[in-house]
């Protein structure tokens, strides 16, 4: 194939896809035109809503029953998608173009072994012989990185880790030498340090199989990192199509501008603000440029019709009238914080003394039986206060136990061991009884969708925790309004039903709820992660205003460190259950590091294709609670492990310097020495 | 027009159902109005009529106006059916949540409990609790809505148990709230929709067992206008005249039919929202 002409592996032109549904006409797609060569990685970036999953489903001719193609051409190597009947799509599909979904667990099937799994799609494609494809199948999985392809080719999908499973999935698609391939947000579900492995195997990839790949994903940093070319979609619309250098330094149009505005950047290079506004109706698209309704740039000639492609520059184009104006502005700078910063060291409201959680202890009579299995160790022995009026981030991949401890905090779970005291910012007294405990201590949880009861209307869920301390019926709806115009959402609001709210207005719906009793200590569980990047920044504008007017403290759960560069005082990193380093927010992204943290900080992607920071890997995956390593428990996986002692002896939390606490064995003075691995770029004020 | 034929193409069975449903309603509901005839109404000279003009239905064995008794009929079977299934669920919707809140080793008690109960054909059941109790009306009603609670407590346990690991669960834990209150206003309004589906179809099973408890003699008492009574009655006489015991048939297969075509459309309109 790639001895013909230049023609591109995929080109499509002019792509509009719309969706019949009960309240109109989706158009899902508009217009979209796009040509990615051989070879060639084509980053599609967007929010919810954007159309990027739509644009996938149409190449691989997998639109929903209500979906309708309304015009355009999609070309494979010349050959109209569109056009072709289903057997000589069969033959296509799967083989020449080969899609690799968000969760690896749904794409494999859980009753089958790896390695027959990818012979079938060998068998299928005709590929190979029986006994030639499972030599090949182990070829694959060798090309993908994974180390042991015979064991991994005789195991279940359920006995390998969300990483591994991924790296199967992408082997399975690469099974028929495709031209292109399309990877629909492949990290998505991952934890940073395994998505920092799957973008390195991209990469890797791009030179080996010469496939052109579209690459999507809402993530821009991810997007920066594996990208040469980036598209950006609003709305089923693409806005701006550039080279991925020009589209991170020099953007043109000015949602591409906003989004890159929005990141909360760990290097704190960039501004941290929302766009304004909300997705339109994609059933009642506006007249003009479908972003005017948010655009900063806006001027009269934008709501009067849809602005053509301009050419900003070579291979770089943007859908807006304004491009020149918006290209030329000074960036936005806008410093965020959401912690107080004070320096002076107040009085610890929560106390977390030796606290333990294990789950799933074997009962008696599993225990007489000998049929116990060990409990799963959420939280081993972790000690920390929580300060008055501080923002404390609790950072660290899945299972780590960050959540585990924020419920404990919150006595939503009973502890196995240790105890946690709540006291009174002002008094001083510990809280003990339960009504006032409810009220002090709230939780915002990382799930809008599922943290509020999708039959109740917006005023019944912000009463409930009124009338449960006992306020007054009248008292209530005046306190109600308040609280829904203290997280600004309008009267209307009152009686819709969570469904008819934005993933945004939810949070913010939520946020109301935990704020309704004036609490003093509030655990925020992941609160951003489920919204887009454009809403993200507003939502920390409402949570920095809420803190100051009340005065209060935060625990705040984040796998996200560079939300927490922003936002965060201290930070507790936790790994496997146990924290391993303590410290301020400068403490803590600077020398000396804790082994674990140091690989975490090295795996963020940042939004701009020049940095790519030197990743230490880490090798293995995450083992498991019910059998927690012995001595130091990421020695498994440390990269500087020093020998037997971190096998054998558990490294106490010791003193680095001030408020820097550390547990590794590895001497402080060799931790200092280490180089920073995120440029020491100070925030402007 | 066009919205009716619009929500018959959508989901015929909830559109046929519901009308049914309504006919069903509303012709008993007026019966006293509609009825030509006086329920206990006889006239041993008409006995037997045909369907006519003086008796649109015809008459049964003792003259009196089979429109009219089938007409009365319906109150009965509707009042038995629904009676029944609220009955029904005043029981097995508290244990059923209950059960599935707690969880653990009260729910694996309570479980086997229904699961005794469900291993009984429901019929059975009934029969044996009328028989012990005495046939009558009220005993029927009885009957029938104990014997449907199992069921529905398992349907209602089921989808807690889905219900109940969901985030709003724990918010509501972590703001204080009884457990009483996360079942009966966080969770119970999740499972209004499943509930609804379970009721319906139930409604149709109820009508027809309380029918078949009045045939063999167990439920509804003469004189009462009763379909089953009605069918036993018209039995012995099924070779002079058809008549008495295809109307009532007929109206109790319509009804029946009618409710499950009702609980079907429900369901499937749900699954398409969802």
């Amino acid at each position: 194939m790639s001895g013909q002409a230049a023609e591109p592996a995929l080109q499509i032109e002019r792509l509009s896809v719309s969706f019949a549904t009960p309240r109109g006409e989706v158009r899902a797609l508009r217009e979209v035109s796009l040509e990615i060569e051989g070879g060639e990685v084509f980053g599609i970036a967007g929010e919810s809503g954007s159309g990027k999953s739509t644009l996938a489903y149409a190449i691989m001719r997998d639109l929903a029953p209500n979906a309708r193609v309304a015009g355009g051409a999609i070309r494979f190597a010349g050959e109209d998608l569109l056009g072709l009947a289903p057997d000589a799509l069969r033959r296509i599909r799967g083989r020449r173009i080969a899609m690799v979904y968000q969760d690896p667990k749904s794409a494999l099937n859980p009753s089958m072994r790896i390695g027959p799994q990818i012979a079938e799609v060998l068998e299928i494609h005709a590929l190979a012989s029986r006994p030639g494809a499972a030599a090949r199948a182990l070829e694959l999985l060798a090309l993908v990185n994974i180390p042991d392809p015979p064991a991994v080719a005789r195991a279940y999908p359920h006995q390998l880790s969300g990483g591994m499973q991924q790296r199967v999935v992408i082997a399975m698609a690469l099974a028929g030498d495709p031209a292109l391939l399309i990877m629909d947000e492949p990290t998505t579900g991952l934890d940073v340090t395994t998505q920092a492995r799957i973008l390195e195997l991209v990469a890797d990839l791009r030179h080996d199989i010469g496939a052109a790949i579209l690459y999507i994903s809402h993530d821009l940093a991810v997007i920066a990192q594996v990208s040469d070319r980036v598209g950006i979609l609003y709305a089923g619309e693409l806005v701006e199509s550039a080279p991925a250098a020009q589209l991170f330094h020099r953007p043109a149009h000015p949602y591409t501008r906003g989004l890159l505005d929005a990141l909360p950047d760990i290097d704190l290079a960039r501004a941290f603000r929302p766009i304004r506004g909300r997705l339109p109706d994609l059933t009642r698209r506006p007249e003009g440029c479908v972003f005017a309704p948010r655009c900063d740039f806006l001027e009269d000639a934008c709501t009067r019709a849809q602005p053509p492609m301009a050419t900003v520059g070579e291979s770089h184009v943007a859908r807006c009238l304004r491009w020149e104006t918006a290209m030329a502005a000074p960036p936005m700078r806008q410093e965020r914080r959401l912690g107080a910063a004070s320096g002076e060291i107040a009085a610890a409201v929560a106390s977390v003394r030796n606290l333990t959680k294990h789950y799933d202890e074997p009962g008696a009579l599993t225990r007489w039986l000998g049929l116990a299995r060990p409990p799963v160790h959420a939280l081993d022995d972790v000690t920390l206060e929580v300060r008055g009026g501080e923002v404390l981030a609790l950072v660290g991949e899945s299972g780590c136990g960050k959540t585990t401890l924020g419920r404990l905090v919150l006595r939503l779970l009973a502890p196995t061991s240790g105890a946690v005291t709540v006291r009174r910012r002002q008094s001083g007294a510990e809280v003990t009884s339960d009504a006032e405990f409810r009220r002090v201590v709230r939780i915002v949880f990382q799930n809008p969708d599922s943290s509020l009861n999708p039959m109740k209307r917006v005023a019944a869920i912000l009463d409930r925790p009124l009338a449960i301390q006992g306020v007054p019926r009248r008292a209530r709806r005046l306190r109600v309004r308040e609280l829904l115009e203290a997280v600004r959402l309008d009267a209307g609001y009152l009686h819709r039903l969570p469904r008819a709210l934005s993933g945004g207005e939810k949070q913010r719906v939520a946020i109301a709820r935990a704020f309704a009793t004036g609490p003093e200590l509030v655990v925020l569980d992941e609160p951003l992660s489920a919204l887009d990047v454009s809403s993200q920044a507003s939502v920390v504008d409402l949570l920095t205003e809420l803190r100051s007017r009340l005065d209060a403290t935060y625990v705040f759960i984040s796998h996200d460190l560079s939300l927490v560069r922003h936002l965060a005082d201290r930070i507790g990193v936790m790994y496997l259950g146990r924290v391993v380093e303590l410290g301020t927010v400068d403490e803590v992204f600077r020398p000396p590091y804790h082994p674990y943290t140091r690989a975490l900080l090295s795996s963020i992607p940042v939004p701009d294709p020049s940095v790519r920071a030197p990743t230490v890997r880490l090798e293995g995956t995450v083992p498991s609670a019910r059998r927690p390593p012995s001595g130091c428990r990421f020695h498994t996986r440390c990269p500087s492990k020093l020998g037997r002692i971190c096998e054998e002896v558990e490294p106490p939390l010791q003193n680095a310097d001030g408020t820097h606490w550390l547990a590794c064995h590895i001497p402080l003075e060799d931790l200092r020495r280490e180089p920073p691995v995120r440029p020491a770029s100070e925030p402007d004020a | 027009m066009t919205t009716i034929t619009r929500a018959v193409r959508a989901n015929p069975p909830l559109a046929i159902g519901t009308l049914i449903l309504a006919c069903v309603l509303a012709l008993t509901v007026l019966a006293p109005f509609l009825a030509p005839y006086g329920v206990a109404e006889q006239s041993i000279l008409d006995r037997f009529q045909r369907p006519g003009v003086k008796h649109l239905l015809g008459t049964d064995q003792y003259g009196r106006d089979l429109l009219t008794r089938t007409l009365f009929g319906g109150r009965t079977a509707l009042l038995l059916g629904l009676g029944a299934v609220a009955l029904g669920l005043l029981l097995g919707v508290p244990i059923g949540l209950a059960s599935g809140y707690a969880g653990g080793r009260t729910d694996e008690a309570v479980m086997r409990v229904v699961d005794a109960f469900l291993s009984f054909p429901a019929l059975l059941m009934a029969l044996m609790i009328v028989t012990a109790l005495g046939a009558s009306t009220a005993h029927a009603l009885l009957a029938i809505g104990v014997a449907s609670a199992p069921g529905i407590a398992r349907i209602v346990r089921s989808q807690t148990l889905a219900v109940k690991h969901e985030e709003f669960v724990l918010a509501a834990r972590a703001q204080g709230d009884s457990h009483a209150y996360i079942m009966f206003g966080e969770i119970l309004p999740n499972l209004l929709p499943p509930i609804v589906i379970e009721a319906s179809i139930r409604v149709g099973f109820a009508i027809l067992a309380s029918a078949s408890l009045s045939f063999l003699g167990l439920g509804v008492q003469p004189p009462t206008a009763d379909w089953g009574l009605m069918i036993r009655e018209a039995r012995q006489h099924i070779f002079l005249s058809p008549w008495p015991l295809l109307c009532p048939g007929l109206a109790l297969a319509l009804t029946i039919v009618g409710f499950n075509l009702f609980g079907d459309g429900v369901r499937d309109r749900l699954a398409g929202r969802a």
